[in-house]
């Protein structure tokens, strides 16, 4: 695997390291396509995370809704995505946690990338 | 022989199936989204394809990463959507066209692109939301999906989405059982979900795709996946659909029609329409 990539300011690739890192914790995501899943999810949160055989570390950063945390213990944000549904957050409110911005501060911040207006 | 008529290109970020859900198309955040999309409308019309591929990424409905194809071609008479974990309404069956995905198969594999064929995939807003989109009333023509990977590096590169759509082009030049068919690229344009620099847009990076992806696409062959990450974002390597798109259509194709508009939800969000 590649180690010598010219790092990105605050961005992690997904590569072959962090898929093999995070298998677990997205593969217990990617059962969160189901709302049975997602039920037995909510109905005890570590009991869940221990049967994807989450690791201790993983398993904190879900707690305490972590989502850097989770990205670098080998999260991927498209299966990440499907835990913020279950929290019923939207990627706005992902994006605010991640940057430590408030929602507003985060959405003002999108819509000065527009230069105003398309 | 068929023909392409066109290509098309459109964001498909998850909320834009929400706000169709709520009937929010006038809404003044979606407005300048939805407002891009009539002169498309007119023109599928008057073009009138009998069949669409549609070039798209899956984001972990169908594909998780126990095995994940970096080119994977639908080969089935219907897909279908499904919960995908966020609340979007679940989406009516899709029609498929069996056919003519084997004759592309068949063709890709002669050009030594090893896809993975898919009998059975079920397939996620980003294939759903083109369809929504360009035919509202529910009468889009059947489809033959092509899912890109863009979920776990390495991604293929520039270079070789371009080949692969010029590929798909040829087998539909050589396509008897149809006689129209457009292309479509579901993703894009530039943003981040993750990481501190989530929110990341370029707009002077997209401006600049959008043209030469329309006059000099092979040029753009000069971005690594590398260098797409940090000038388009890490979702924003989604744009590899719009390369494959462009590939399919006739080289001499030009904008007929763009709407750029930021944001969307996180996103840079585009329509665009290529014909010849």
């Amino acid at each position: 695997m590649e180690t010598s990539r010219r790092p990105i300011q605050g961005t992690t690739i997904f590569d072959g390291a962090q898929a093999m890192k995070g298998y677990a914790l997205n593969k217990m995501c990617f059962s969160f396509n189901s709302a049975e899943n997602r039920a037995a999810f909510a109905a005890d949160e570590g009991a869940y995370c221990r049967r994807f055989d989450l690791s201790e570390a993983q398993i904190k950063a879900m707690r305490e809704r972590d989502v850097l945390g989770l990205l670098a213990l080998g999260g991927n944000i498209y299966y990440l995505a499907k835990f913020a549904g279950i929290l019923g957050l939207n990627v706005q409110d992902v994006g605010a946690l991640q940057t430590g911005m408030t929602v507003e501060a985060f959405k003002a911040k999108l819509l000065a990338a527009g230069g105003g207006n398309g | 022989m068929a023909e392409v008529v066109g290509g098309l290109g459109t964001s498909h970020v998850p909320a834009i199936g929400g706000a169709i859900a709520k009937g929010l198309q006038q809404d003044p955040y979606w407005k300048p989204f939805f407002d891009g999309l009539p002169p498309i409308r007119s023109w599928l019309a008057e073009n009138r394809p009998d069949a669409v591929i549609i070039f798209y990424n899956d984001h972990g409905l169908n594909f998780f990463l126990d095995k994940l194809p970096t080119f994977a071609v639908g080969a089935a008479p219907f897909y279908h959507n499904a919960d995908e974990g966020w609340g979007l309404p679940v989406q009516a069956p899709f029609r498929g066209v069996p056919d003519l995905s084997w004759h592309v198969i068949e063709h890709l594999v002669e050009r030594e692109f090893d896809i993975t064929t898919c009998q059975e995939m079920l397939v996620d807003h980003a294939f759903a939301l083109p369809l929504q989109l360009f035919w509202p009333d529910g009468d889009a023509p059947p489809a033959v999906p092509i899912a890109i990977n863009t979920v776990q590096h390495p991604l293929p590169s520039i270079s070789r989405c371009l080949k692969l759509g010029r590929a798909v082009g040829e087998a539909l030049a050589s396509w008897r059982g149809c006689k129209r068919v457009a292309v479509i690229a579901s993703g894009g344009l530039s943003h981040q979900l993750d990481g501190e620099r989530a929110g990341f847009i370029n707009k002077a990076f997209d401006q600049q795709f959008l043209d030469e992806l329309e006059a000099n696409p092979d040029a753009l062959s000069r971005y690594s996946i590398h260098d797409v990450v940090e000038l388009a974002g890490t979702q924003g390597v989604e744009l590899l659909t719009w390369v494959a798109m462009r590939g399919a259509v006739s080289a001499s194709s030009k904008r007929r029609h763009v709407n750029y508009h930021v944001p969307i939800s996180n996103t840079a969000a585009c329509q665009l329409l290529l014909a010849p």
